[in-house]
């Protein structure tokens, strides 16, 4: 059975539907890349895997377990196996890069405080932050931020990865850093990966398979070259940059009317 | 009229719904709390409390004293003004002693904290949602209530009672100040008149109100930081409504308990 499973999900905000009864399959060890436009209901999918949202209806399996019906504890005790970097980084500003990073060791571990700063040590080293421990979060830069998040939500050596917008805001170069770190911990830890992008070099540089958004629907799912060579006129608008003809919406071609009304050239 | 009633009822459901979740989340912090105690719970949630201690009481020692000798001064000379006219300024002593024991200094007290201390919890509370802190606990299996309300209610419990102690000795001294040099009262008796005049009834009175008033102000504040939504601006709009409702809800919960002890009382 694959480690996460999404069955006919459904999720609205105040009667507006966002995800439109979703089914989707990760398999253990897999980089699976959720890719759309804004808007388009990646976070809001990545939140329900998560569990830090009910759905209006379907379920949602973490490692056999349905999240969106399980009890309080048996949901810490799935999280517990999910790491996860916001694409806030959401630091805590209050506590240096060590401390954010030992502090599910603490929470969670009965390991010696010596054994805990050896293991922060590890995973910030693994991040390329190794002396950078002692800073406050505000004192790093975007990418250094996102980099520490990484090291936080690896630290208790979680089975799956979760990454929500991990290049967004960040120069190319940064962001060319973020996707080799990612794929260094997946061919080191060997951990399932989500990654929520609208980065497409970072996407097909990363992914085993890539699920496609459009309108809280998977346009398409896939390995990089079905996607690639998918005729889908979503993915490939997508894929082809072509923007959507925004004058075809109703508000839109009422103010084109009126822009070229005589009223409008007063 | 519909329309009147209609809003009334809103304004209603509205206000009952706010009060429902404060006692629904007052609840669940007093259960999350024991986490926060020394000891028996986790050493770094206590470790938290203690920081908060210091933020909300040490640092606010200053402010709660001199708000105190000012009224104190203030107390004792409009008290002075009309009793001396009676020839009853002696009385001055009983009207500080008793009126800053079980009235001003767990009031003026409540007002300086909600101002510093019940802003700084919505704000910090609705800067750790919006940054998406909140829900980072979340997924790190760590309970918000358990690991940022319970330290900060815990702190509250603790530090508002020993800053109102102190609101009442700085009002107090204010209060002898003032008597020494209108009528040359000499300190020694002043404190006499003072230990005669307070009952233990009072300083009881007085440590229970202002515990009600640590709650008040750290499960508003703590509230207005958790119904934060979407940005910056909220945050703002919280740390506004956080002083306003609380120091409404102070005002409300002090004329009841007063009103309870003044028909309870023997007179």
């Amino acid at each position: 059975m694959a480690i996460i499973s999404v069955r006919d999900l459904v999720v609205e905000y105040d009667g507006r539907r966002i995800l439109n009864g979703l089914n989707l399959d990760i398999e253990h060890g897999e980089t699976m890349v959720l890719l759309g436009g804004s808007g388009c209901g990646k976070s809001t999918l990545l939140r329900q895997i998560i569990g830090l949202e009910k759905p209006k209806s379907g379920s949602v399996f973490v490692k056999e377990v349905d999240i969106t019906r399980c009890s309080k504890s048996e949901l810490k005790k799935v999280r517990r196996s999910i790491g996860v970097a916001f694409q806030s980084a959401a630091l805590f500003n209050s506590l240096n890069i060590e401390d954010n990073v030992a502090l599910p060791l603490r929470e969670h571990t009965r390991l010696a405080p010596s054994i805990i700063e050896l293991v922060v040590w590890m995973k910030l080293a693994a991040v390329g932050l190794a002396d950078r421990g002692k800073l406050l979060p505000s004192e790093l830069s975007g990418g250094m931020k996102k980099r520490a998040a990484v090291a936080r939500a690896i630290a208790l050596g979680p089975e799956i990865l979760v990454l929500d917008e991990p290049s967004a805001g960040l120069d190319p170069i940064v962001a060319a850093e973020l996707d080799e770190l990612i794929l260094l911990l997946k061919h080191t830890f060997h951990m399932t990966i989500i990654v929520v992008t609208h980065e497409l070099p970072s996407a097909f540089l990363i992914a085993d398979r890539i699920a496609m958004l459009y309108q809280g629907s998977f346009s398409s799912i896939g390995t990089k070259d079905d996607i690639k060579a998918s005729q889908n006129p979503r993915v490939r608008h997508f894929l082809d940059r072509v923007p959507e003809d925004i004058t075809r919406t109703p508000v839109t071609e009422h103010f084109a009317k009126y822009l070229n009304s005589p009223e409008a050239n007063l | 009229m519909a329309n009147i009633l209609e809003s009334v009822g809103e304004k209603t459901i509205e206000h009952l719904d706010y009060v429902g979740s404060l006692n629904i989340q007052w609840w669940a912090t007093v259960r999350a709390m024991a986490q926060a105690l020394p000891f028996v719970g986790n050493r770094y949630r206590w470790k938290t409390t203690v920081r908060q201690m210091l933020e909300i009481g040490v640092d606010a020692i200053p402010m709660v004293s001199l708000m105190a000798v000012c009224t104190g001064f203030i107390f004792a000379m409009q008290g002075a003004s009309e009793l001396r006219r009676f020839g009853a300024l002696r009385y001055v002593v009983d009207l500080v002693a008793v009126g800053f024991t079980r009235e001003l200094g767990p009031l003026m007290t409540a007002i300086a904290v909600s101002g510093r201390s019940g802003s700084a919890f919505a704000a910090e509370i609705g800067t750790m949602k919006v940054t998406e802190e909140l829900d980072s606990l979340r997924v790190m299996a760590l309970e918000p209530l358990e690991f940022v309300l319970a330290p900060k209610y815990l702190a509250a419990l603790i530090a508002v009672p020993c800053l109102s102690v102190i609101s009442n000795l700085c009002g107090i001294l204010a209060g002898g100040l003032f008597m020494f040099f209108s009528i040359h009262l000499m300190p020694g008796l002043y404190l006499r008149y003072v230990f005669n005049s307070i009952e233990l009834r009072d300083l009881v009175m007085g440590m229970i109100k202002s515990v009600v008033f640590g709650t008040i102000i750290a499960q508003v504040g703590c509230l207005e930081g958790m119904r934060v939504h979407g940005g910056p601006d909220s945050v703002g709009r919280s740390t506004t409504n956080a002083v306003v409702k609380s120091t409404f809800l102070v005002i409300i919960a002090d004329a009841i308990f007063t009103a309870i002890f003044y028909f309870t009382a023997k007179h």
